[in-house]
């Protein structure tokens, strides 16, 4: 009942996905996954986002009453998450409205500047690695270099070569690891699902009895 | 003072938040870094209440007299059991619910990662890139296969997959941090040209 019954949900509409991957039946293709499958993951769905939304909250909370370190700034999230969220749910999504207006001058500048920091992060890195002064490291920060000298009026004033050398870097050496890295990951993702298919990883379904 | 201006002036004041942790940690940085967190999440709530939760489950049972969606409604709601000790197993129902799709995986899978990847490299050898592209795919493989020890010829002909992994992780830097610096500069021309254009 707790672990049997969930497996076995697994396992039998698992089986049903790869006759359904196969076959062209209507009852697979419409019946099973348009009519059954789409409307029953959309409906429940929710309730995920509702799972991790509960989750980030009651961390937060606990934060607060144990008075762990930084913990004045939950208040922040809480703040930001309740006024967007009645923002929302009260004025709705147009634009023009307050939902959005949060969005575009808080939300987004805030993230696109977060994901900016990543570029000084990214130097550093680039220079520590380069401070290991082996020879692999080298080639890459080498192939780092033409790629991004390529991409800036600076680079074809060096040399007007180095847009071809970075096109040439990007298509064969860049190809071939890519090609050998995906084949490597397919075979590994496929032999997970094969796993979870056949019932020997059951990690999923969580700790206890 | 406009109303652009002063959507300009909250950006640029977040922006700025953002960009002092450069310095050190700090109180401003902690501040935004919690708020962007809250409205991404309160964002993902509303967006999901609008686009998930009122088309496909409100309105058709409200509406369209659907009610056989009540039961993926109260499959969704076993897993907030998530949190409670006693009843924490009946969130496994969901899940597993979720997880059947994963048999789907299988045959996609093995098309969209191993056989096209197989079809696009075993192309005629014509040209010396079509020759490299092949070695540099087959070195690559037989470095993550270890059931044979890399030593001798074996073990320098697997090397080179390294050095190709290496240019491989090179390129894919150089783009990543182009795309970082681009979105920098991209801050700084908001602080530049829209909120100090519209100060002067």
């Amino acid at each position: 009942m707790k672990k049997t019954i969930p497996l076995f949900i697994v396992i039998f509409g698992g089986l049903i996905f790869v006759a359904y991957a196969f076959s062209p039946h209507k009852f697979l293709q419409d019946d099973f996954y348009n009519k059954f499958y789409v409307p029953w993951s959309y409906a429940s769905a929710p309730f995920a986002a509702l799972l991790g939304i509960i989750s980030l909250s009651m961390m937060h909370s606990s934060k607060i009453k144990r008075r762990a370190p930084k913990w004045q700034y939950s208040y922040f999230f809480f703040a930001g998450f309740i006024v967007t969220a009645l923002a929302g749910l009260i004025g709705g999504m147009q634009k023009g409205g307050l939902l959005m207006w949060m969005f575009e001058n808080m939300q987004m500048p805030m993230s696109a500047t977060m994901f900016s920091l990543l570029a000084f992060y990214m130097a550093s890195a680039a220079y520590k690695a380069f401070r290991a002064r082996s020879l692999e490291a080298t080639v890459l920060l080498a192939a780092a270099i033409f790629v991004m000298l390529a991409q800036v009026p600076l680079g074809v004033k060096i040399s007007k070569h180095l847009p071809t050398v970075s096109q040439w870097i990007l298509d064969v050496p860049n190809l071939a690891s890519k090609r050998g890295i995906a084949l490597g990951v397919g075979l590994g993702s496929v032999a997970t699902s094969l796993k979870i298919l056949l019932g020997i990883e059951r990690s999923y379904l969580g700790g206890g009895d | 003072m406009s109303f652009e201006l002063m959507s300009n002036l909250v950006g640029a004041f977040f922006t700025l938040c953002i960009f002092s942790f450069l310095y050190k940690d700090n109180p401003f940085y902690q501040m935004s870094e919690q708020l962007l967190v809250g409205i991404s999440l309160g964002y993902g709530l509303v967006f999901t209440y609008e686009r998930i939760f009122v088309p496909f489950l409100w309105q058709p049972i409200v509406l369209k007299h659907n009610f056989i969606l009540i039961i993926p409604a109260i499959l969704g709601t076993l897993y907030l059991f998530r949190f409670s000790r006693k009843l924490g197993w009946l969130s496994r129902y969901p899940i597993a619910f979720s997880m059947m799709s994963i048999g789907m995986g299988v045959p996609l899978g093995i098309h969209a990662s191993i056989l096209v990847q197989m079809r696009q490299g075993m192309v005629p050898i014509e040209t010396v890139n079509l020759f490299l592209i092949f070695i540099g795919t087959i070195a690559v493989l037989l470095y993550f296969f270890f059931s044979k020890a890399h030593s001798g010829a074996y073990g320098k002909f697997v090397n080179v997959g390294k050095w190709y992994m290496m240019i491989g992780f090179g390129a894919s830097f150089g783009m990543t941090v182009m795309a970082r610096i681009s979105l920098l500069i991209g801050r700084i021309q908001f602080l530049v040209n829209d909120v100090m254009g519209l100060l002067k």
